[in-house]
């Protein structure tokens, strides 16, 4: 019997109830009385030093207040960046100034110029036309390889050349080479990881208020996680104290990693506000997001597979460019580094990993973590290769990959990272039993039949979720904790509010997080609130991103229910005149062992609030305890994926017929959920996989800024119901936290990439079509062009 | 400005406008019906979706002028006359086809549009009737599932399909 109540209970979300009827409060829904509204005016220009700027003739339009540039921002803080990487000959990594709006030199498609404050977006938008920007257009650098390049353009001036960072990471370099040189075969593939928009179908919206009674700032700002913006905008931006600035991010539509950051946009209301005394609202288009949100992915890499005679891995070494754009955004200096170079091991014992990383400047949007963030780009070369290495062995990708796998845990790995859990043979198992492979062979007939050749993909991932612990990210040079913090609120009358750091922008928190809670007191989830996403309110907790909510939050949650549980046992105690070590907790009751004497939560609750009878000598009344939770280690969820497609040789399109994941998410708290994060996060995947692409031109322009030229999937791009299966019954629990979860809002995106394009591959490979390779997205115009090649 | 009345979501309203106000500032703003939700600049994404006069329309893609004397039909005006979820909405929270809600009341003005005119619709109708609306979190697995269930039909059965 499935359960209907707490952890592992399909409880249907209750914050649907308020989306599915528009009650739901996103950003842009709150105005704030008397506000002002800001246009921001964008570079039309990937690279240009800006030689004048007259605002006169704007500033003397109907409804302007005040119109900013870059000047008014001298001796303002430019956004930070939150990861110091280290260069592979100890020299930090390269940090240029990126000021909130732009000083001197634009440097991307987008980079603000200046910023009309009005009291209408129209009359901003008006009065932002007749502003005079003088530009020097300079030659842009777009391709990274050309960008290390001497005698390229510099994206930034006061640095010597293009490159952030040269980052190199793992097995020792000689003992590396030494098994590429005593290897049977060796495979190499250069591949690249298509640089994507994260698109989250809310907008990003910043309201900045500022009280004067009291000296007070509020941002509303739709933000993954509110206290990490306060501290970054208060402390390294503007320089408000964090007890004067307050964070709010109420219902937030989406995130998938690109709202994780602080942006200009942000520290301009919060500025613009107190230097006008007024509320100011900016709400960022669509066409806007796609120049001002940071873009995903976009690494150029070679990879080589070394392997003994009997088909052993021996050593893994990749060569990676990594784009971060015009600027450093908040985390995009750990994405291709720690986050990346730390899952190159995947699934398999290879003795040797060695990676190296170039971070590259260039004038273009700047790039940061996206949905799974340096996983999906690590995945996506071992499974490319291990599969060309399989078809130049002549084996089966399935069994060369079998025989690679780890199978005993821990495992330490050769770069860094320590599985503390997983069954990979149990994950092939299962993917294997769902996919019916069995039959493949008969429905490739059937699809030949029509002129349509079929293919098989299949794919191993492993990732790290809920990165940790802060000693160790801080000796990696992380700039902040990555711990997070729960307060369980207990009222008089047994009812709860749980105050969480993290922050649900789709995830079911309010759901999810209750059913644990209900679980541990044995009472029902209906008594039970979270709280989240408002700084004033909340614990110090670091958000939601990298699937560390259930994982670190949910702990922290754990951890202050025991607390109370702790407590309200010595109440109980007091309660029943037994002795604390005698009681015991069960369906909301407190028992004393082996009688029949108990006294309900409620009344345990009651007398902590109303303590006539009350033992205030020994404990304090109420009932609220809070916990910081910092994890001693990653969690490792891990999944084998398949999928089946046909390609059209007429005209390349391919569809995709089947989808089978299996995947080890440790302990489940909601499937429901779960499920429909793995179904998202597939079709982001697949987004990328066969449609989604930024394109820029060579000169910079930004090709692809609106849903005409940026192919997001619909609901026709993706499998049909009866052919596609989630499956997440495979469960190793985590180890060292306490609900045994392992996260699993990224598996989907990391997992199906190539997972499709293997598939094709395969497609072609059984149509006689000697292709090897096919740059993402897999669209049909690249997949003619390989056919016919 | 120009003055427009019309019915929207049973009630009549009266106000005056600048001609070129979209239907999407006219509900958000002028009646703080902040349901319908703005995704882009292209009238590509379907979060603005609404009924007028019975047809479903993207409300970015009309002037507040244009509903003069139209009956116009939000997400706010969908749940049932007792207040609880009609069946379309029920459904959506049933099969969860919903994760951050922001392109949900696109959705459901969209899948009632369809029911009206298609009550049995297959998948391959539904999905195709999707063809405008954009949903980032779902990958619309569970969207067609619900939309099939509030149609009433076995899911599975017509998934087998
Ligand atoms: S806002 Fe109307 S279609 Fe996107
Ligand atoms: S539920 Fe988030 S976009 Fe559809």
């Amino acid at each position: 019997m499935p359960k209907d109540h707490g952890i592992g209970a399909s409880q249907k979300r209750r914050e649907d109830v308020r989306f599915l009827t528009g009650a739901g409060q996103y950003t842009d829904d709150i105005n704030v009385y008397n506000q002002a509204y800001v246009y921001f005016l964008r570079s039309d220009v990937a690279h240009g030093k800006i030689s004048s700027i007259n605002t006169e003739a704007a500033a003397a339009m109907p409804g302007v207040v005040r119109i900013f540039t870059g000047a008014d921002f001298e001796g303002v803080g430019g956004l930070p960046c939150g990861w110091q990487v280290t260069d592979k000959n100890g020299d930090p990594m390269k940090e240029p100034a990126h000021p909130v709006l732009a000083q001197g030199k634009v440097r991307h498609v987008g980079d603000p110029i200046a910023a009309v404050v009005a009291d209408s977006l129209e009359e901003a938008r008006t009065a932002a036309e007749a502003i005079e920007v003088d530009i020097e257009e300079l030659p842009a650098v777009v391709n990274m390889a050309a960008a290390l390049e001497g005698g390229s353009a510099k994206v930034h001036d006061d640095l010597s050349d293009n490159l952030c960072y040269d980052w190199q990471f793992g097995s020792d370099p000689a003992e590396t080479q030494a098994a590429f040189d005593s290897a049977a075969h060796v495979t190499t593939l250069e591949l690249t990881n298509n640089r994507l928009v994260a698109n989250p179908m809310e907008p990003r919206v910043a309201v900045g208020e500022y009280n004067r009674a009291n000296d007070e700032s509020t941002l509303y700002t739709t933000s993954q996680n509110p206290h990490v913006i306060r501290l970054l905008m208060g402390a390294f931006v503007l320089g408000i104290p964090e007890h004067k600035l307050r964070v709010v991010a109420p219902d937030v539509g989406g995130g998938f990693g690109t709202k994780i950051f602080h942006y200009a946009e942000e520290a301009f209301v919060t500025f613009a506000s107190r230097q006008i005394n007024r509320a100011v609202k900016w709400t960022s288009s669509r066409s806007e997001a796609f120049m001002s949100d940071a873009h995903g992915r976009d690494h150029v890499t070679t990879i080589e597979l070394a392997l003994d005679a009997d088909n052993n891995f021996t050593a893994v070494r990749t060569n990676t460019l990594a784009n971060m754009g015009a600027y450093l955004s908040t985390f995009s200096s750990s994405v291709p580094t720690w986050l990346h170079g730390t899952l190159m091991a995947g699934n398999y014992k290879t003795p040797n990993v060695l990676v190296n990383v170039k971070a590259v400047f260039t004038n273009t949007v700047p790039v940061d973590a996206y949905r799974g963030a340096g996983r999906p780009e690590a995945t996506y070369q071992l499974e490319r290769i291990i599969d060309k290495a399989a078809r130049e062995l002549g084996v089966d990708p399935i069994a060369l990959r079998r025989q690679n796998f780890i199978t005993e845990f821990p495992y330490q790995t050769p770069v860094a990272v320590v599985y503390d859990t997983g069954d990979y043979v149990a994950t092939m198992d299962k993917m294997e039993e769902l996919m019916d492979l069995g039959n493949f062979d008969a429905r490739r007939k059937e699809s030949e039949a029509k002129g349509k050749l079929r293919g098989l993909g299949v794919n191993c991932f492993i990732e790290a979720c809920g990165i940790a612990p802060s000693n160790l990210v801080g000796q990696l040079g992380a700039r902040a904790g990555l711990y997070d913090a729960a307060t369980v609120r207990v009222n008089a009358t047994g009812t709860i509010s749980v105050l969480v750091g993290a922050h649900s922008h789709g995830q079911g928190h309010e759901t999810a997080f209750p059913q644990v809670v209900a679980e541990m007191l044995g009472i029902d989830e209906s008594m039970i609130d979270i709280v989240h996403g408002d700084s004033a309110k909340i614990p110090f907790g670091m958000g939601t991103y990298g699937s560390r909510s259930i994982a670190v939050c949910g702990s922290a949650m754990v951890r202050a229910t025991e607390k109370i549980i702790n407590k309200a046992k010595k109440i109980a105690a007091h309660l029943l005149e037994a002795a604390e070590a005698d009681i015991e907790l069960k369906d909301g009751q407190f028992s004393v062992a082996g009688t029949d004497k108990s006294v309900a939560w409620g009344d345990v609750t009651l007398a902590a609030y109303v303590p006539h009878n009350y033992p205030l000598e020994e404990i304090e009344p109420g009932l609220e305890e809070t916990a910081f939770y910092d994890p001693s280690n990653f969690t490792y969820p891990a999944g084998a994926y398949a999928c089946e497609v046909e390609v059209d040789p007429e005209t390349g399109e391919v569809t995709i017929e089947k989808f089978v994941s299996a995947d080890d998410f440790g302990n489940v708290i909601n499937p429901m959920i779960v499920e429909g994060q793995v179904h998202g996060g597939i079709a982001q995947g697949i987004g990328q996989a066969l449609l989604e692409n930024c394109a820029y031109d060579e000169n910079g322009q930004l090709l692809s800024a609106s849903y005409m030229d940026y192919a997001m999937p619909r609901a026709d791009n993706l499998p049909m119901l009866d052919s596609y299966l989630v499956d997440h019954s495979c469960q190793t629990p985590c180890t060292h936290n306490p609900l045994g979860v392992k996260g699993c809002g990224e598996a989907g995106a990391i997992g199906s990439p190539p997972t499709v394009v293997n598939a094709v591959i395969d497609a072609l490979q059984s149509g006689g079509h000697k292709v090897e390779h096919i740059d993402m997205p897999v669209s049909p115009g690249r997949v003619w062009a390989a056919i016919n090649g | 400005m120009v003055e427009v009345t019309m019915k929207v979501n049973g009630k009549s309203v009266t106000k005056s406008v600048k001609g070129n106000t979209l239907m999407t500032e006219f509900l958000r703003e002028e009646l703080r019906l902040t349901g319908t939700h703005v995704g882009c600049d292209t009238s590509q994404c379907g979060a603005c979706t609404i009924h007028v006069n019975g047809l479903q329309v993207k409300a970015c893609t009309m002037f507040a002028a244009e509903a003069d004397g139209a009956e116009v039909g939000t997400i706010e005006g969908q749940a049932d006359a007792d207040g609880s979820l009609n069946a379309i909405q029920q459904a959506f929270q049933d099969y969860h086809g919903l994760q951050c809600g922001f392109c949900t009341p696109g959705m459901v003005m969209a899948a009632a549009a369809l029911l009206k005119n298609n009550p049995k619709p297959t998948e391959a109708e539904v999905r195709h009737h999707l063809e405008g609306n954009i949903c980032r979190c779902t990958g619309y697995h569970n969207i067609v599932r619900a939309i099939l269930a509030a149609s009433g039909q076995d899911v599975p059965a017509v998934a087998a399909e």
